[in-house]
């Protein structure tokens, strides 16, 4: 089925509105750190991941189950009993990076779907045809450094279904190959399950602004009109050179809306929005203007144009009120 | 426990890359690792020239590994990495699972790069029964991790921890230091040249912080494990990857000799021949750019 349309839900209620608004299917996380937004107060309790399963199953809808931090050997049984759990409670698939737990996967539940998740850092199809080889994916989410054209090519060259991130909270970073949060703060996705966690947030009002620091590393200074974002390490101001700017990206959310007829022309099998932590009202929104564009899209992918009205929607729920295309379009890079 | 020669992270003249080379074969190191790991834009030397270094430092008696791209992006990567792969004069590093599946199927002993994310034992044996010979760590990883993760690892696996030089620690689609000169990535006039050690990033108030390689993002500091060397040593590794730098490598890697033979004071001459603070958070489980008694968290 191609674009099916795949929601963050970060809780029971972000799930609801999901399948509400129009997602084919929405991704979640349990409660501790098996999955890459390990943030206080998200995701689900197996109670609550039942209800959630029930709810969306009952409306035709799949329910998707992140596993994707790499677990570490003191703590092996966290994952493999959240594997465990999910193929216990019916989950659809589980959304994987490590190879050692795909292997556990395959050996215990031959029947439990999986998917490679974007933290496997899979950018060509050699790379998503190991994971098919070795461990039967079905779909591969890829990380959000490839042009138009380069996913294509690994489309072309892959039985796998190929998974696009579509809109929200933009790494400009290869997901899997990042380190940035723990070089500062001692947690990175990979291990940990947070990028720059709120714990080692600090805000500050000092004579000459606003201050924004990460366990004590300066990220940005704001003046009196600027609007202060979320401390995201890769998207503070820094010095190079003598000057000082967005080094690495600036505070801006990835939008594809404009891409859309190209992504169903080529073949992509699903487009994901980001934002497990985001307000269930922020995922009712977006999954709504998203439903409304796929189906526009899949009727008349010619004379397919986005609606103003969902661009204005979408900015105002960006990040920074900006968007791109990132690396999907190439004067990005 | 012997030492590595990590691949040239940074983008050098010709002149340059084989001047280091030429010097790099009387050093006391037992292996070499060669190639372009980092950018697909930088072509001073082809394959064909970094061949010709392998042939030569293999004369010299070292030990060759060819390291491939950690970040794959187009068919013209593909391309150089199935060269590698099909030359089978020497060994290979895999930086990412596309090569792990070539090497597998061709059937070539192979090295498991750090960006393979290897954080279990499990994740381990599936590498060593594709062929994995040798294997390192995410740079990220604590001792006390590593320790864990060793208890259970694959007998016939050696491992090699990356212990001396700026970290590398995240790889985008993104040319940093082309964004720096407001220079498409596309059309980046090689900059890179003009920065031998990387690009500083400090923070607003002037702290080192990062530094930016092309593609590639590293730490200010620069890792040090050369305090460290008892406990590598109990932890029974193999081997110890020195990462190159512009001026003094012979100099880093004749300290790190002279640790290994227990002579003295070899610690501190190393201090004043590095390009940057220090830092050794990661192997104590604290944040990457800590140093010392100095913890931030």
């Amino acid at each position: 089925m191609p674009l099916d349309l795949v929601c963050p839900a970060g809780s029971l209620v972000s799930l609801k509105v999901a399948v509400d608004n129009g997602a084919d299917a929405v991704y979640m996380g349990f409660r501790d750190n098996t999955n890459a937004r390990a943030f206080p107060g998200l995701n689900f309790d197996e109670a609550q991941a039942a209800e959630g399963l029930r709810y969306a199953h009952e409306r035709g809808r799949r329910v998707l189950l992140a596993l994707n931090t790499y677990p570490q050997t003191d703590s092996w049984s966290r994952w493999t009993g959240a594997v465990d759990r999910a193929a216990k409670l019916g989950i659809d698939a589980v959304i994987l990076a490590d190879p050692g737990l795909m292997r556990y996967a395959v050996k215990h539940y031959p029947n439990l779907r999986l998917h490679l998740s974007v933290q496997g850092s899979a950018t060509s199809y050699e790379a998503v045809n190991f994971y098919r080889e070795h461990f039967g994916i079905q779909r591969a989410v890829l990380p959000r450094v490839l042009s138009l054209p380069q996913v294509e090519n690994v489309v072309k060259n892959t039985e796998v279904e190929i998974e696009l991130f579509g809109f929200g909270g933009l790494c400009v970073m290869v997901e899997g190959r990042c380190l940035l949060s723990s070089y500062c703060t001692g947690e990175s996705p990979n291990s940990a399950g947070v990028c720059s966690p709120a714990k080692s947030v600090e805000w500050k009002d000092t004579p000459t602004g606003l201050e924004s620091r990460l366990n004590g590393v300066l990220l940005d200074r704001y003046g009196k009109d600027e609007k202060a974002g979320y401390p995201t390490l890769c998207k503070g101001r820094f010095e190079v050179g003598g000057e000082t700017y967005y080094a690495i990206e600036e505070p801006t959310s990835l939008n594809t809306l404009d891409l859309l007829p190209e992504m169903l022309k080529m073949g992509i099998g699903a487009i994901k929005i980001e934002g497990r932590q985001r307000s269930p009202a922020y995922v009712a929104q977006v999954t709504k203007v998203w439903r409304a564009a796929i189906d526009a899209v899949k009727k008349n992918a010619e004379g397919f144009k986005p609606a103003p009205a969902w661009q204005a929607e979408l900015n105002k729920l960006s990040e920074g009120q900006s968007h791109t295309l990132g690396a999907y379009h190439r004067p990005w890079k | 426990m012997n030492l590595s020669l990590g691949p040239l992270l940074y983008y050098w003249s010709r002149d340059d890359v084989l001047a280091f080379y030429e010097e790099a074969r009387h050093w006391p190191v037992k292996r070499v690792y060669l190639g372009e790991s980092v950018c697909s834009r930088r072509h001073l030397l082809r394959l064909p020239d970094w061949l010709a270094v392998a042939e030569q430092l293999a004369v010299a008696g070292k030990e060759v590994v060819i390291s491939t791209q950690t970040l794959i992006e187009s068919e013209s990567d593909l391309k150089t990495l199935r060269r590698i792969v099909g030359d089978g004069r020497f060994q290979v590093e895999a930086n990412e699972w596309g090569a792990v599946r070539l090497l597998s199927e061709a059937g070539v002993p192979f090295v498991a790069g750090s960006t393979l994310n290897v954080y279990n034992p499990e994740t381990l044996a599936v590498l060593a029964g594709l062929g994995a010979r040798r294997w390192l760590p995410p740079v990220e990883i604590s001792h006390v991790a590593l320790r864990a993760l060793l208890q259970h690892a694959p007998t016939a696996m050696e491992t090699e921890v990356f212990s001396y030089g700026r970290l590398p620690l995240a790889y985008s689609a993104r040319c940093f230091t082309a964004r720096h000169y407001n220079l498409p990535k596309d059309d980046c006039q090689f900059r890179c040249l003009d920065h031998p050690d990387g690009l500083a990033l400090s923070t607003r108030e002037g702290r080192p912080f990062l530094t930016l390689n092309g593609i590639q993002t590293q730490s200010a500091g620069v890792y040090n494990l050369i305090g460290e060397l008892p406990a590598l040593r109990e932890l029974g590794i193999a081997s110890l990857r020195l990462s190159p730098q512009s001026r003094h490598m012979g100099r880093v890697v004749e300290t790190f000799r002279a640790a290994l033979a227990d002579e003295q004071d070899a610690a501190s001459a190393l201090a004043r021949i590095m390009p940057g603070p220090p830092v050794d958070g990661y192997w104590h489980g604290h944040a990457g750019l800590d140093y010392g008694e100095e913890r931030s968290c």
